[in-house]
C-alpha cells in the first residue's frame, strides 16, 4: 500500500524585544546564568505581571504578515505544571483566544532545475499566541542546574494545519517563516540560541484516504536539518510499523538529530492536564483598529512579493534572486545599488553582489553591515564597466581593493594602474601578430575549425596589455588578423 | 487620666509630633515597650525588630527637625501583616514554606509608606496565606483577641488587629480577600476598611486569591482609616489590575460629605445564624442613621446565598495556582528528604504547608481540572457576575449599604478549627463585597453583654471610599465606642 503523511508543526519564535515579556529585566542571549533576573522572573512571594507592549506589538505584525485576523482583545491564561524551569509552575500563555488566527506561510518546494522557480504553495496556519518562554535546565551528575534568564523571554507559538505530506514541504515551511520572520524584524530566528523550536506532529494514512491516523508528536528538532532528517525518519518508522502489521500508539518521541533516531518520550495517557484558567493578574487588551493600522504600515514586502517584483521589475534571473531575497539586508542592497546603476545594468549588479560581496563576506566572515563597499560604489563600478572604463578582470581587483578599504572604483582603480586605457591600435596589432606566430599549432586548429582555438592566443594578448586591454577588441582583431591568414 | 500613647490615633499623634509635643522615638519607645509586655499574652507578632522601628523613629526625628517632615504619618508605628513585602524584612505568610524567607523588595505600599515616613513596625501574625478567619491556621501559632484572651481576633489578619486593639501599633495594614480586615476589625472594635479592588496596587502582596485580594488599612478611627487609605492608594504600573484614579484627600473629604443618605438594608444579611446581640446593636445603628434623616431602605441582594459556593471555588482555583511557586527550588522550605525533583515538590509541599491551605490547593485543583472547569469555574464566574449586578442594581436606589460585619462576636480559639464549613460561614457577610469588587468597611457599633466588640458593616460604591467613609465617620462622631480600650 502507498501511504501519505500529514504533518503539522508547531513553533516556537522568541519575540526580539529588549525586555521581557511581563517585566522590565532585559533579554538576550550568551550572558552570565541568572543575570537577567528580577523579583518576577524569580517569581518571587508578591510579584505580578506586567505586559510589554513591544512583544504584543511584534506578534500582531507578524500576525499581519501571515494574513491572520487578529482578535480585538488580546487575553491571557495560566498553563500550569510543575517543571523546576518554570519559575512560577504556571506559564503565561493564550488558550482558548489567541492573537492571531488563521493566515498563511508561503512555501516554495525545490524546482526541477536549480536555476528554476519550483512549486508556490499557501499552508494554512491554525493560530498564533504570545506565552512566556521557560530558563533552561543542565543536568550533572548528582545535581542539575536551572539559568533563568530564558525565563519570560515573549514567545510566539506558530500553530500549522496539519497540511502538510513531506519533510521537504516542512523544510520549506520553516525556511519561508524564519526568513518571514527575520524581515520583519520580529526575531533573528537562531536556532542555535533556541530562537526558533521546532515540534512537529506527524501520521500517516493510506493515500487518498482522508481521515487522519494516529499522530506522533516528535520534540527537539534542533535544527532545520533535522526537522527534514527527523520528520523523514519519522514517515519511515510508521510506515514501517503498519507495514509489520503494527498499531501506531499516540506519544511523544524524542528525536536525536546525532544519531538519526528517535525514542518515545511520553504516551497520551500521561499526557498533562495543564488546568488553563485567565490569568487574574493580567486585564484583557483591546486591540483597536487604529493599533493594527499602524503596525500594517510597518509591515515589510513579505520575501516571495519581493522575489516576483525583483524577476519582473529587474529582469534578473531566478538564481540570484534566490540568494538576493532571502537575505533582506542584502535584497535592499541589491536594490540601492540597481536603482543607482540604472536601467539595464541590474543584473549586473546582481551578479556582483550574489558571487562577489558573498564571497568577500564568507572569505572575511563579516556581516553585510561591515563590507566598506556601498551600493553608490558598486553602483559606479558597474557604470565604469559599462562605460568601457574598466575592464572585467580589473574590476575584480576594483571590487577586492573596495570591499577591503571601501572608496569611489574611480578613484581605486586609477590608484592602482587599472583603468582601461583606450588601446593603441597599432601596438595591438602588433602583439595579436606575435602571439599568432608563436602558435603553429593553434593557428592550424583554427584554421581547420576549432573557433576555440582563438582563445590561446588570446593569453599572451593580454599579457602583453597587462591586462588592460578591452577583450572586445583583441577579439576582433585577432579574427581579422586569422582571416587574413 | 490621659489616654497613654500606644491607644492614641494617628490624627492625635501627628498633631503631637507636628507640634514638638513628643518625638518619634517617644513614641516608638512607648509601642515598643507597649509591645514587649504585651506580646506574649495576643502573640500578634511573626516578628519585631526594635532596632530597626528606632532606627526609623531616629531618622524621622531628624527629618522633622530640619523642617522635611512628610506628612502626617511621619514617625507613626504602622504594622504590616506578614503578607506584604518589605525589603531585607521576613515575609513568612505564617507558613513553615516561608519561614526563613527574607524579600529583597519593597510592596507598592510598603514604599508609600516609607515615602510618608511610616515607622515599619512587625511584621503581623495571619493565618497560613491568608486563608482562614482566625488567625489558628498561623503556622507560628494563633493571636488572641486583646479584649478576650481566649478567643479569636479575627482573621486572616488576626494580628493585625489584635496589635492595634492592644497598643502595640498605631494603624495597621491588613489584607482582605473575603474578610480579612472586615472581619478582624469588628472582632477587636476596629475600623477596617477593604478598599475597592484595584485602588490600593497589590505589588508585593502574597497572592491567595488574585481578583479578590486587597490591601486596606485598620485604624482607631474612620478619619486614621482616611489618613492610611489616602496614602497607600492610588494606580501603580506594576500591577495589571490597578485602576487609573484620582485619590481624593479622603482625610478633608469626610469632614465635607455629610448626608443624609440613602441606606439599603439588605434583607438576606439579617436571616438565619445571625447573633440576636449582634442583630439588635445593627438594627440600633440603622436607627441611628434613620434619625439623622436617612431614608432607609430595604433592598435584596438575591444571589447571597450562592456568595459562599462561589468564593470558595473562585479564591481555592485561583489559590491553587498562586501557591503552585511554592515549590523548594528557588527558596522557601525544602525538604531534607527530597531524593528527586518530584520529592522535593511533593515533600517539600507536604511539610511547608498547613492543612488548610492545603485543603484550599486541593479544592482549587480539583475545579480546574480538565473536564470540570466549566462545572465550576467557569459558572462561578457567571454567578460573581450575577452576585456583582445585585449590588449595582441596589445602588440603583441607595448610596450605600448597612449590615453585620460577622453574624457572630469573637468566638473561642479551637470552637470552630475541627469544622472548616463552620469556619467559612464566619464570612457569609462579607465575601459578597470581595466577589463584587466594591469598598467596604466595619466599625464598631457596640458590644456584646459579654463585653465583646460588635461590628457594622457599611459598604459602598465603587471607587466612592470618600462616600463610604463619611457615613461611617457620621455614625462614630455621634458614639463613643471608640474611647474603649482593652482591659489588658
Amino acid at each position: 500500500m502507498n501511504y501519505e503523511a500529514v504533518i503539522g508543526l508547531e513553533v516556537h519564535v522568541q519575540i526580539k524585544t529588549r525586555s521581557k515579556v511581563f517585566t522590565r529585566v532585559g533579554a538576550g542571549f550568551g550572558f552570565e546564568p541568572n543575570t537577567l533576573t528580577d523579583p518576577v522572573v524569580l517569581a518571587l512571594p508578591g510579584t505580578l505581571p506586567v505586559m510589554n507592549k513591544a512583544a504584543l506589538d511584534a506578534i500582531i505584525k507578524a500576525g499581519l504578515m501571515l494574513g491572520c485576523e487578529i482578535a480585538p482583545v488580546c487575553k491571557w491564561d495560566r498553563k500550569q505544571y510543575f517543571y523546576p524551569d518554570s519559575p512560577k509552575n504556571y506559564q503565561i500563555s493564550q488558550y482558548d483566544q489567541p492573537i492571531c488566527l488563521g493566515g498563511t506561510v508561503e512555501i516554495e518546494l525545490a524546482g526541477p532545475a536549480r536555476n528554476v522557480m519550483g512549486e508556490h504553495k499557501k499552508i494554512p496556519l491554525t493560530r498564533i499566541h504570545l506565552e512566556e518562554d521557560v530558563g533552561k535546565l543542565s543536568h550533572g551528575a548528582t545535581e542539575s542546574q536551572v539559568d533563568y534568564n530564558r525565563a519570560g523571554t515573549p514567545l510566539m507559538e506558530i500553530v500549522s494545519e496539519p497540511a502538510m505530506h513531506t519533510a521537504d514541504e516542512a523544510f520549506a515551511y520553516l525556511t519561508s517563516l524564519r526568513t518571514t520572520m527575520i524581515y520583519g524584524g520580529i526575531s533573528d530566528c537562531d536556532m542555535e540560541k533556541g530562537q526558533l523550536r521546532c515540534d512537529a506532529n506527524i501520521s500517516i494514512r493510506p493515500v487518498g484516504a482522508t481521515h487522519l491516523g494516529t499522530k506522533v508528536e516528535l520534540k527537539n528538532l534542533n535544527s532545520i536539518a533535522f526537522v527534514r532528517d527527523g520528520i523523514a525518519h519519522e514517515i519511515k518508522r510508521q510506515i514501517a510499523v503498519v507495514e509489520r502489521g503494527g498499531t501506531l500508539v499516540q506519544e511523544t518521541r524524542d528525536y536525536d538529530g546525532e544519531a538519526g533516531t528517535s525514542q518515545s518520550l511520553r504516551s497520551k495517557e500521561m499526557a498533562h492536564d495543564y488546568r488553563y484558567f485567565p490569568d487574574p493578574d493580567l486585564m484583557p487588551v483591546q486591540v483597536d483598529d487604529a493599533w493594527k493600522q499602524a503596525l500594517r504600515t510597518s509591515c515589510p514586502e513579505l520575501p516571495f512579493d519581493k522575489q516576483r517584483r525583483f524577476l519582473s521589475e529587474y529582469q534578473i534571473p531566478y538564481t540570484i534572486t534566490s540568494v538576493l531575497v532571502p537575505d533582506h539586508g542584502l535584497s535592499d542592497y541589491f536594490e540601492a545599488a540597481a536603482k543607482l546603476a540604472g536601467p539595464g545594468r541590474a543584473q549586473a549588479v546582481g551578479n556582483w553582489i550574489a558571487n562577489d560581496l558573498l564571497r568577500e563576506l564568507g572569505a572575511a566572515k563579516l556581516p553585510l553591515g561591515a563590507a566598506k563597499i556601498t551600493p553608490e560604489n558598486l553602483a559606479a563600478l558597474v557604470k565604469l564597466i559599462d562605460a568601457g572604463s574598466l575592464l572585467n578582470a580589473a574590476a575584480k581587483e576594483v571590487f577586492s581593493a573596495m570591499f577591503a578599504c571601501g572608496g569611489e572604483p574611480a578613484e581605486v582603480a586609477a590608484r592602482l594602474g587599472l583603468t582601461a586605457v583606450p588601446t593603441d591600435t597599432h601596438e595591438l596589432d602588433s602583439w595579436c601578430r606575435d602571439a599568432i606566430a608563436a602558435n603553429a599549432k593553434a593557428l592550424a586548429e583554427f584554421k581547420s575549425g576549432k573557433e576555440s582555438a582563438i582563445n590561446a592566443f588570446k593569453g599572451p594578448v593580454m599579457k602583453a596589455a597587462k591586462g588592460k586591454a578591452d577583450p572586445k577588441l583583441v577579439d576582433e582583431n585577432l579574427r581579422r588578423l586569422l582571416a587574413a591568414q | 487620666m490621659s489616654v497613654p500613647l500606644h491607644f492614641q490615633t494617628v490624627a492625635e499623634l501627628s498633631a503631637q509630633l507636628a507640634s514638638g509635643k513628643i518625638s518619634s522615638c517617644e513614641l516608638t519607645r512607648a509601642v515598643l515597650a507597649r509591645t514587649r509586655v504585651i506580646e506574649p499574652q495576643v502573640h500578634a507578632f511573626n516578628s519585631f525588630d526594635e532596632a530597626d522601628s528606632l532606627a526609623q523613629a531616629a531618622a524621622s526625628d531628624a527629618r522633622r527637625t530640619t523642617g522635611r517632615s512628610l506628612g502626617p504619618l511621619d514617625g507613626i508605628p504602622v504594622g504590616l501583616k506578614d503578607v506584604i513585602s518589605v525589603a531585607g524584612q521576613p515575609l513568612t505568610a505564617s507558613s513553615k514554606m516561608l519561614a526563613n524567607f527574607v524579600s529583597p523588595y519593597d510592596a507598592t505600599v510598603t514604599e508609600k509608606l516609607k515615602a510618608a515616613g511610616a515607622v515599619l513596625h512587625g511584621r503581623l501574625n495571619c493565618d497560613e496565606f491568608a486563608m482562614g478567619s482566625s488567625t489558628e491556621n498561623s503556622a507560628f501559632g494563633p493571636a488572641h483577641n486583646p479584649w478576650d484572651l481566649t478567643r479569636t481576633p479575627g482573621g486572616s489578619s488576626g494580628g493585625s488587629a489584635a496589635a492595634l486593639a492592644s497598643g502595640s501599633a498605631i494603624a495597621t495594614l491588613g489584607s482582605d480577600t473575603g474578610g480579612s480586615i472586615r472581619q478582624p476589625a469588628a472582632f477587636c472594635g476596629l475600623v477596617g476598611l477593604k478598599p475597592t479592588y484595584g485602588l490600593v496596587s497589590r505589588y508585593g502582596l502574597i497572592a491567595y486569591a488574585s481578583s479578590l485580594d486587597q490591601i486596606g488599612p485598620f485604624a482607631r478611627t474612620v478619619e486614621d482609616a482616611a489618613i492610611m487609605l489616602g496614602i497607600i492608594a492610588g494606580h501603580d504600573p506594576r500591577d495589571s489590575t490597578s485602576f487609573k484614579t484620582q485619590v481624593p484627600d479622603y482625610r478633608a473629604e469626610i469632614k465635607t460629605r455629610r448626608g443624609p443618605w440613602k441606606l439599603g438594608v439588605p434583607k438576606e444579611y439579617f436571616g438565619a445564624g445571625l447573633d440576636p446581640e449582634v442583630g439588635a446593636a445593627v438594627e440600633k445603628a440603622v436607627g441611628f442613621y434613620k434619625s439623622q434623616g436617612c431614608e432607609i431602605r430595604e433592598v435584596s441582594l438575591p444571589h447571597t446565598q450562592y456568595c459562599l459556593d462561589t468564593y470558595y471555588i473562585i479564591a481555592t482555583a485561583e489559590a491553587s495556582s498562586n501557591l503552585a511557586r511554592y515549590d523548594g527550588i528557588r527558596y522557601g522550605h525544602r525538604s531534607k528528604e527530597a531524593k528527586d525533583v518530584l520529592d522535593v515538590y511533593q515533600k517539600s509541599r507536604a511539610e511547608g504547608f498547613g492543612d488548610e491551605v492545603k485543603r484550599r490547593i486541593i479544592l482549587g485543583t480539583y475545579v480546574l481540572s480538565s473536564g470540570y472547569y466549566d462545572a465550576f469555574y467557569l459558572r462561578a464566574q457567571k454567578v460573581r457576575t450575577l452576585i456583582r449586578r445585585d449590588f449595582l442594581n441596589a445602588y440603583r436606589e441607595v448610596d450605600a449599604l448597612i449590615t453585620p460585619t460577622s453574624p457572630i462576636p469573637a468566638f473561642k480559639l479551637g470552637e470552630k478549627s475541627a469544622d472548616p464549613l463552620a469556619m467559612y460561614l464566619c464570612d457569609v457577610y462579607t465575601i459578597g463585597v470581595n466577589l463584587a469588587g466594591l469598598p467596604a468597611l466595619s466599625l464598631p457599633c457596640g458590644f456584646t453583654a459579654g463585653g465583646l466588640p460588635i461590628g457594622l458593616q457599611l459598604i459602598g460604591q465603587p471607587f466612592r471610599e470618600a462616600d463610604l467613609l463619611a457615613v461611617a465617620q457620621a455614625y462614630e462622631e455621634a458614639h463613643e465606642w471608640k474611647l474603649k480600650y482593652p482591659a489588658l
